[in-house]
């Protein structure tokens, strides 16, 4: 290893106070004798308050990254690391029974569609109730039983929904319940994978606004999964952009609009319509199209992240 | 039919499609009075945009002739859609052609996709040989921005989801239509990649004069390639016209809504404040003519209760349909 490697590869690694730290985490699904790579040595954090957006698209690796974390890989994934760490708990190490009790109070996880979350027979209530029970005792429970009026309130939802089963709310109105679940036992990090795909764009922007101000309020780091730029340069303090199972550049949000580095980012960043002004469509159409004939892994060789400016990493020669 | 309608291209007047809905007496119009044309002349995109339930869709149906309007005419070059004869019925089937959300739903999966152009030459006695076949569906491949060598005999699953979509235009390019309307055609298309499609709409306009109606949630793509815009809310038209007006300056309060709803992609540029989320207002029973957005309008006023707002020049080529522009 180069002294340029080395210095990119100690920059890039977690500082102590971190939420979540992960280095060198692998993930390749089939057998051993035919392992497809998913994702190929990812190594993040995200710090304390921290909104960190997962940037790629369909294939990239980002979802498998996401579950990765959570520890909810299908049984035909392998998955390693050199460290993958939760504050100090020792993600790798952990236990079913200790996953159990980390998930939801510590690191809880908002959906694309809310129905990998929410039980379509159970009423809102006893969904809620289901969770505490899980995961708290005694008078933490009662306490947080208490509080579920306010948590509903806090993510704009009446407590008549308490009493309806999901497929009696909308789409905007289910996710906020997921958000409402992932907020209330007030974990460390919450993973929102594309979590209003499914919405329009006026209730999406209501949905993430909830969010972002649930989220601030009990302090809690963000991983936030999506292909939307725009909706990234809106929430994201830092963003992460995965290609073909790696990550190929990482940086502060405005740098990586400012002076995106790597070509892939490029590309993703230069062929976004404009809502206010008119473009040539010619232009836009050119990125596009470089962008599909470099859309392949051997397009873009496999180099190492090196700090291009402070906190901004890209893979680049430099 | 009147000389004014046969020089449009199309004319859509006062189309209304009513559902029934379960369980109960009342129907439920899906799409609600509304009137676009196209013209004759030059060649011109009208992007329809909406939300999800605004109505886009069955629209399109209906523009299709796959389901016929519950009241009010589609005429196309003059003839009245829904009472074609059988040669009309031929010709509209020619000349108007469909291009729709899923492109992987437009294949069998069991041939390659050249398959779907084959097929299209046959119905449409479009070559006298296999050799002129072969020539037209490499032209139109091209013509789409495909390598035939590196499409051709391929099966669906082989190619993505931007791929497939071009050649589906690729077939209706193919026919020559007059007409064609595109039903969400970018929306399953990763985002680097729509750009492609979005420019092969555009040239199909200005160098093969084929009319579209782009049919979008997306109103970045919409200002891009549209010429026209018809803004769809629960089936009514709320704001119409020159599509750069309509969304640079929006003025129904709807629209202002939607618009102001879209990421910008600019961390300097941050949504404001969170947006109020409007209680739904209590509506008289014995209303049943009202503006459909008084449950959402920041700006309501006790007439939005009373009758529906008739569209309203606020621009030179750019109406809205709200009593805010009423003159008293």
């Amino acid at each position: 290893m180069s002294a340029a490697q080395l210095h990119a590869a100690t920059a890039v690694a977690p500082q102590a106070g971190d939420v979540l730290s992960i280095e060198n985490l692998r993930v390749s699904y089939g057998s051993r004798f035919n392992a497809v790579p998913a994702v190929r040595n990812a190594t993040f954090s995200v710090a304390r308050d921290e909104v960190f957006g997962l940037v790629g698209e369909s294939g990239s690796g980002k979802s498998t990254l996401s579950m990765a974390i959570l520890r909810l890989l299908p049984a035909q994934a392998h998955c390693e690391a050199d460290r993958m760490r939760l504050g100090d708990t020792d993600l790798m190490a952990a236990g079913p029974a200790a996953l159990r009790q980390l998930r939801w109070t510590r690191l809880s996880y908002i959906p694309q569609g809310s129905m990998g979350v929410l039980n379509p027979v159970m009423r809102v209530r006893e969904q809620f109730l289901d969770t505490i029970a899980d995961h708290t005792q005694g008078a933490q429970r009662r306490e947080i039983e208490g509080r579920i009026e306010t948590v509903l309130a806090g993510v704009n939802l009446r407590p008549a929904v308490l009493d309806q089963f999901p497929h009696e709310l909308s789409g905007g109105m289910k996710q906020r319940v997921c958000i409402a679940l992932a907020i209330l036992l007030e974990p460390e990090l919450i993973i929102a994978d594309e979590p209003t795909s499914a919405l329009d764009v006026v209730s999406q922007r209501q949905v993430l606004e909830t969010l972002s101000s649930a989220r601030r309020r009990i302090g809690a780091s963000m991983i936030m999964i999506g292909h939307d730029m725009a909706l990234q340069a809106q929430l994201a303090d830092r963003i992460g952009i995965m290609f073909a199972g790696r990550f190929v550049e990482i940086g502060p949000t405005r740098a990586i609009f400012e002076a995106p580095r790597h070509p892939y980012t490029q590309r993703l960043i230069g062929a976004i319509p404009s809502i206010r002004r008119r473009q040539d469509i010619g232009e836009l159409a050119r990125r596009g199209l470089e962008h599909a004939d470099g859309a392949t892994a051997s397009a873009h060789p496999d180099l190492p992240l090196r700090e291009v400016s402070a906190g901004h990493f890209a893979a680049i020669e430099l | 039919m009147t000389n004014d309608q046969e020089r449009k291209l199309l004319d859509a007047r006062n189309l209304t499609r009513r559902f029934a809905q379960k369980g109960r007496r009342e129907t439920v119009a899906a799409v609600d009075d509304v009137s676009f044309s196209l013209p004759g002349e030059r060649a011109i995109i009208l992007a329809v945009a909406g939300e999800s339930g605004s109505g886009k869709s069955t629209l399109a149906s209906m523009l299709l002739g796959f389901l016929p309007p519950s009241e009010g005419t589609i005429a196309f070059s003059g003839m009245d859609v829904s009472h074609l004869t059988r040669t009309q019925r031929a010709q509209y089937r020619h000349m108007v052609q469909g291009i729709f959300q899923d492109p992987f739903d437009a294949f069998n999966p069991f041939y390659p996709v050249e398959h779907a152009l084959h097929l299209a030459i046959e119905k449409f006695s479009l070559a006298k040989n296999r050799q002129e076949a072969a020539s037209l569906i490499d032209k139109n491949l091209r013509a789409v921005r495909l390598k035939p060598e590196a499409t051709l005999g391929r099966y669906p699953h082989q190619l993505s989801g931007g791929q497939l979509q071009r050649v589906m235009i690729a077939r209706a390019l193919m026919i020559h239509p007059r007409l064609i309307i595109a039903d969400e055609p970018v929306s399953m298309i990763d985002a680097s990649l729509r750009a492609i499609v979005l420019e092969i709409m555009a040239s199909l306009r200005d160098e093969h004069g084929i009319s579209q109606v782009y049919i979008t949630h997306d109103l970045s793509s919409a200002l891009q390639i549209s010429d026209q815009i018809l803004v769809l809310y629960r089936g009514t038209v709320v704001e119409s016209g020159n599509a750069a007006a309509v969304i640079e300056t929006p003025k129904h309060p709807y629209t202002q809504l939607l618009i102001s709803s879209i990421p910008v992609p600019d961390p300097d540029e941050k949504w404001g404040a969170e947006l109020e989320e409007t209680q739904p207002a209590a509506l008289e029973p014995t209303q049943t003519e009202f503006c459909k957005f008084i449950d959402r309008c920041p700006h309501r006023m006790p007439m939005c209760a009373q009758r529906r707002p008739a569209a309203i020049p606020v621009g030179p080529d750019q109406l809205a349909a709200c009593f805010l522009y009423e003159k008293s």
